[in-house]
């Protein structure tokens, strides 16, 4: 029946199996160990043609810095959607929750001069608040309708802030946000623009706490009752499960690993605005999730990694390296002259996920690297309705 | 809990007053009263579409009713959530099994101690559970969505078991099932309630349901139209009739 396809990729999750049980034994050491690697390891990218072509060691490392940014909410959606099976659409709302704390908290705006590490923890807090300020009113929704609800809210908050422009300045948005402070550690005090290294390291910090805490998280009792919902909500009330402060808990958690992501974000730069925080955001995150493979934390972050790397890197250089084999303009029936030189690959990135997220739900639906629970879900289903055809014989036999 | 004897001898264990559940406009459940007795199994027969799983729901707290009373070890609990009567020892094996189905046997009937903490107690409940059903001991590694209907609803009754209730409310568990299935399924409910659980059974199979419990209520378009000692049901001519293809 499905041994065949059961085994044909077995050598690879042998491996991410025998990885996942060390990791289990050892958690939080494991995750700064492997986080300390991946971090000391990326930088070295500038150094490996082609990637040394495309910029300096300080373009690479800048540009992580703000990959880690969506590895947060990544990890974050991925507690909402993934572990507590909740379609949020309107994720992006946290993220310019936590980024318009921080320009409250810390700008020339309001004066306010609050330091970073404080504003970092208010950022989650405020974040969880509101987290669990639209989570109330979806609590009866179930799919399709929380995710119209939690789409709204995501458009409500930008709009909002471009409206309201007395708070916010509008369209113009909140500028001169203070910079961290490292208080003289390795001889840095305010952060550098112009050096991206302690907003690299100061993002795998944030990144490190957060993955210690939604590991602690996913296996506790509360991690359980997750995945129990996510499953069947009613048999999870059957077993005593406070379905509503748990999917409450969800929407905070989530919200509050986003807000972490937007005061850094604002932090670095600088300025927060309406524009940075629309749906595409929301829709990104989501992508990320999903094709990183939805509930296993490791996996999201490394789908938020490839996807912020491919529509900030990738598709810059593809249309740099088509440009430079220099092919000539040609003519095409119907579309007229063709110069491929002249495409701007940017703008075909949502064409791009699109076929991406097809191919994945066509090949590979469980994403890149699945959780075990999902795997189940997935490539289960025939093994399940054998079983029920079994079943049915059987009873008509007895009949 | 006050166990005080009432006038008319033992306090029920369990004793539904009145109750009438709406769902929006449709008047499901029109004035359902019914006692369970520590120790027993009582049945709830009825056709397709009676109120069966509504009463059970209702009783376990899943819906509220709009009018009427509910009872549980002497506390009003009629408007109790459902997570919190689990607590209190209200177990409840939902229709259509509902087991989780991506998790394996074992994880299964660990959301069912979900309220409990670990140790030796547990430890004897999922003992338990698996020497009344062995073949969940056999396949506790593996998926519950893997499992056949038959072992799925030993799974459901387990997994209901691992919450200690003092009383277990069963939703058709023969439901779907082969009839040797059935019997053995209905084996093991006799056998629970000779260890100490006191069960409230919903059943479509009365011949079966009548044949393990002491008492039996029937149950047509929301309302309580018979009831009395299952010996007494399994002989009438109406009940005959109408469930018993007599």
């Amino acid at each position: 029946m499905t041994d065949t396809r059961r085994q044909s990729p077995s050598g690879l999750r042998a491996v991410t199996g025998r990885i996942g049980s060390i990791a289990g034994h050892h958690q939080s050491l494991t995750i700064l160990v492997g986080l300390a690697l991946v971090g000391a390891l990326l930088p070295l990218i500038s150094a490996v043609p082609p990637f040394s072509g495309f910029g300096t060691q300080k373009d690479w490392v800048g540009g992580f810095a703000d990959a880690g940014v969506f590895v947060l909410l990544a990890v974050g959606l991925n507690v909402v959607v993934g572990f507590a099976g909740l379609l949020d659409l309107g994720y992006a709302a946290f993220f310019a929750i936590g980024a318009y704390t921080y320009a409250y908290g810390a700008s020339t705006f309001t004066g306010l001069q609050t330091p970073f590490w404080i504003m970092l923890v208010a950022g989650a807090v405020v974040a969880a608040v509101f987290g669990i300020t639209l989570g109330a009113p979806t609590l009866r929704l179930r799919g399709d309708y929380l995710a119209i609800v939690t789409l709204g809210f995501g458009e409500i908050v930008p709009v909002v802030a471009l409206n309201a422009d007395t708070y916010t300045r509008g369209t113009n948005g909140i500028v001169g946000l203070a910079q961290p402070n490292a208080y003289g550690l390795f001889g840095i005090t305010s952060f550098p623009i112009t050096n991206p290294w302690p907003w690299y390291i100061t993002v795998l910090g944030i990144i490190a706490i957060a993955f210690m805490i939604l590991y602690r998280l996913e296996d506790s009792r509360l991690g359980r009752a997750w995945v129990a919902i996510r499953e069947d909500e009613l048999a999870a009330a059957s077993m005593g499960i406070n379905t509503i402060s748990t999917k409450l808990l969800a929407f905070a958690i989530g919200a509050s690993t986003s807000g972490l992501g937007g005061v850094f974000y604002a932090a670095k730069l600088g300025v927060v605005d309406p524009t940075q925080f629309h749906f595409d955001v929301s829709f990104t995150v989501l992508a990320m999730v999903v094709l990183g493979g939805m509930g296993n934390i490791w996996g999201v972050a490394v789908g938020a990694f490839v996807i912020f790397e491919i529509q900030h890197q990738g598709l810059k250089q593809l249309g740099a390296f088509i440009q430079s084999l220099n092919v000539p303009v040609f003519q095409v029936p119907v579309l007229g002259s063709v110069d491929l030189g002249g495409i701007n690959f940017l703008k075909f990135q949502f064409l791009l996920y699109g076929l991406a997220l097809v191919a994945m739900m066509l090949l590979r639906p469980e994403g890149l690297f699945p959780s075990r629970q999902r795997r189940h879900e997935l490539h289960e289903v025939a093994e399940e309705s054998e079983e029920a055809a079994e079943d049915t014989s059987e009873a008509v036999k007895g009949a | 809990m006050t166990a005080s004897p009432t006038s008319g001898g033992v306090r029920p264990l369990l004793r539904i007053h009145d109750i009438h559940t709406y769902y929006g406009h449709i008047h499901a459940l029109q004035g359902i009263s019914l006692d369970v007795y520590a120790g027993e199994i009582v049945t709830l027969l009825g056709a397709n579409g009676a109120g069966k799983t509504t009463t059970l729901r209702t009783i376990s707290g899943l819906i509220h009713p709009s009018a009427g009373k509910i009872e549980f070890d002497g506390a009003d609990v009629t408007h109790v959530d459902a997570h919190m009567l689990v607590r209190h020892g209200l177990g409840h094996a939902p229709e259509g099994r509902r087991i989780f189905g991506r998790m394996t046997v074992r994880e299964n009937l660990q959301m069912g101690a979900y309220t409990r903490h670990a140790g030796a107690e547990l430890d004897a409940d999922f003992e338990r559970v698996y020497e009344l059903f062995p073949r969940l001991r056999e396949r506790r590694s593996q998926a519950g969505g893997t499992l056949s209907g038959g072992e799925q609803q030993m799974l459901a009754i387990g997994r209901a078991l691992m919450t200690q209730p003092k009383v277990l409310l069963l939703d058709e568990p023969s439901m779907g099932l082969s009839p040797i299935l059935v019997e053995q399924i209905f084996g093991v409910i006799e056998s629970i309630n000779k260890q100490g659980t006191t069960i409230l059974l919903v059943e479509q199979n009365a011949l079966m349901a009548l044949g393990v419990a002491q008492r039996g209520y029937v149950l047509q378009t929301g309302r309580i139209v018979q009831s009395g000692p299952a010996q007494d049901l399994l002989n009438d001519p109406e009940v005959q009739k109408a469930y018993l293809g007599g």
